[in-house]
């Protein structure tokens, strides 16, 4: 939906109510509460993720200390000589999300320009549903695409790249998030008034200078929410980096060799038989911690970001 | 609106080159990983592919557990997930009267569809693994993917009921006609054919979805079909991912084949949900 069309939905203050006389009937109440239980799922949901990641986090805490998780470099529950510290998983995360937003931000933002700016009318029509394409395709087929052709194709230019590495997983998430970052921020830029542009025109500028000074500044709300949005997505996403950036936790920045993801782990110790109650079984529920507030900021900030660009209009 | 035309356009050309490949290029990228899959997988595709049960020897091995699997699925999480989405989506719609507590909903429902999917697999893991004693069964999953798809259904199901017009409800209520009645006779049948449309696509989005799956804790290697709620069970982009981990050349072609039966297996569900879509719609106008 674009952010216009919020401005003509029906005012809902002013809509006629149906007129009750006497008691209404029994089904009539059982459908409400019917009805509202259904709702009441979605916050029991979100309360669930809250309790099961809160109780088995604290079990975890208790047992290692927030200490060790912080202050500790290295990650290796599942060794005889355990250490908690969640820098390395933070840190595969982060290498490989940051390489996906270096490929996804210019391929997203230029495809929103040329959506909203460039093509007509039919080019748009034909290029937005495609590029959602690229969004509805299954990450596992993605993971396939980074481990068997990317990478292979990688270690021909790039010599001492490891099978396993954050920089293809990172390219093919970058693929993968690109549709997000396209249609948010043409979305943002779209809603940039006419008037602006027409204004530059009159000033004697040209249509990439207007793009450039005028059109993208004015959406770079928008534009940066589309961003972090993607970020978010990058950092939860799961299959491609359980398949190909590999399962060795590295405190390291360099990205042609194997590191692990906070979700990889969780995938590797998941593919495992860890019995619950004990410690590497609560590990991954501490690590789940750290993903679920990591994205839950992103997307706060993101719709923040959002409403206060929309606001501006 | 054309830009004054005094100075070179090169410039222009070349941003406006610029701009058709970045969004030609991911597309053209996707396009050539498809082919490459399909050239891959063809040569194992057959139908003692989609029967057989998974084998240590790959070109013995099928995809029949993860097919059955994830069909079963599929209708779960479909039983469980459209009736909750619709039902909360009327809630909001049609009885919230912008309340708080709509408000509320809303906002969590929102946050709910950030959440990353193997966030839910932890969910289903400590609630209905766990706490629910399920254990690693088929129902364990689909109640889990349930939970992750409802936000979605719950948004297009609203898209759907905001399309139906105002005044067909207040011409029922002039009638005489209940809340209840109104949504049952007037409101959902008109908004069915979006309902039924944003369905299929959440329930696509569910049959490829992996991570949730693997920590609810579906097997890998599994040599039967689930024989009931309880059973365990696997699931096609489970089975993908047991078989693209293994370094035999002949697993990769397998996971590959399989990769192609998921990806068509979309693709007539999101056919099927634009097929709908225009056939009731064109019924209804």
């Amino acid at each position: 939906m674009r952010a216009s069309d919020a401005i003509s939905m029906p005012h809902t203050a002013q809509r006629a109510e149906p007129a009750i006389h006497g008691t209404p009937p029994w089904s009539e109440r059982a459908a409400e509460v019917l009805l509202a239980a259904c709702g009441l799922v979605t916050v029991l949901t979100t309360l669930g993720i809250l309790s099961v990641l809160a109780v088995e986090s604290f079990g975890f805490l208790r047992q290692v200390g927030l200490f060790a998780l912080l202050f500790d470099t290295q990650w290796t529950p599942l060794f005889s000589d355990k250490h908690f510290g969640i820098w390395p998983l933070l840190a595969g995360t982060l290498l490989t999300s940051l390489i996906a937003i270096v490929v996804a931000l210019p391929l997203g933002l230029l495809s929103a320009i040329f959506m909203s700016e460039l093509a007509d009318a039919r080019w748009r029509k034909l290029l937005k549903p495609a590029l959602e394409l690229l969004a509805g395709v299954p990450t596992i087929v993605y993971g396939y695409f980074a481990l068997v052709v990317v990478t292979p194709a990688l270690q021909a230019i790039i010599p001492g790249l490891s099978g396993f590495n954050a920089l293809g997983a990172g390219i093919v998430m970058g693929i993968m998030v690109t549709p997000m970052i396209a249609s948010l921020a043409e979305d943002a830029l779209y809603a940039v008034p006419r008037n602006l542009r027409e204004a530059a025109y009159a000033l004697g500028a040209g249509q990439v200078p207007t793009i450039a000074r005028v059109v993208v500044p004015a959406a770079l709300g928008g534009i940066a929410a589309s961003v972090i949005l993607a970020l978010s997505r990058a950092v939860g996403e799961t299959m491609i980096v359980a398949i190909a950036a590999g399962q060795e936790p590295h405190l390291t920045l360099d990205p042609r060799v194997p590191i692990e993801t906070m979700t990889a782990y969780i995938v590797q110790v998941s593919m495992g038989d860890t019995p619950a109650g004990t410690l590497e079984y609560r590990t991954i529920f501490v690590v789940g911690s750290a993903l679920f507030l990591m994205t839950l900021c992103m997307n706060v900030l993101s719709y923040r970001l959002a409403r206060r660009f929309q606001g501006n209009r | 609106m054309t830009a004054p035309g005094q100075r070179s356009r090169t410039p222009e050309r070349v941003f406006y080159a610029l701009a058709l490949l970045a969004v030609v290029l991911p597309l053209l990228t996707l396009a050539g990983l498809l082919y490459g899959v399909l050239q891959n997988g063809a040569e194992r595709l057959s139908w003692d592919f989609l029967t057989s049960y998974p084998s240590r020897k790959p070109l013995l091995a099928g995809i029949l557990p993860g097919l059955v699997g994830s069909f079963l699925l599929m209708v779960l999480t479909a039983l469980i997930a459209l009736p909750l989405g619709v039902g909360a989506a009327i809630h909001l719609e049609e009885y919230g009267k912008r309340s708080r507590w709509s408000r509320f909903i809303e906002l969590n429902i929102a946050n709910l569809a950030g959440v990353p999917s193997i966030v839910y697999g932890l969910l289903g893991l400590g609630l209905f693994v766990r706490t629910l004693h399920l254990g690693r069964s088929l129902l364990a999953g689909a109640c889990t993917l349930s939970l992750l798809v409802l936000p979605m259904v719950v948004m297009v199901s609203r898209e759907a009921l905001r399309t139906v017009p105002h005044h067909l409800r207040e011409a029922s209520y002039a009638l005489g006609a209940t809340r209840w009645a109104t949504v049952r006779q007037i409101v959902l049948p008109m908004a069915y054919p979006g309902i039924l449309t944003g369905a299929i696509l959440a329930l696509s989005r569910a049959i490829g979805e992996t991570a949730p799956l693997v920590v609810v804790g579906a097997l890998t290697y599994i040599t039967f079909v689930p024989d009931g709620l309880d059973a365990p069970f696997t699931a096609l982009p489970i089975q993908i991912f047991n078989w693209v981990s293994r370094p035999q050349r002949g697993f990769v072609i397998n996971a590959a084949a399989a990769i192609v039966v998921l990806l068509l297996t979309m693709l007539v569900l999101n056919g099927a949900a634009i097929y709908l879509r225009n056939r009731l719609q064109r019924k209804s106008s």
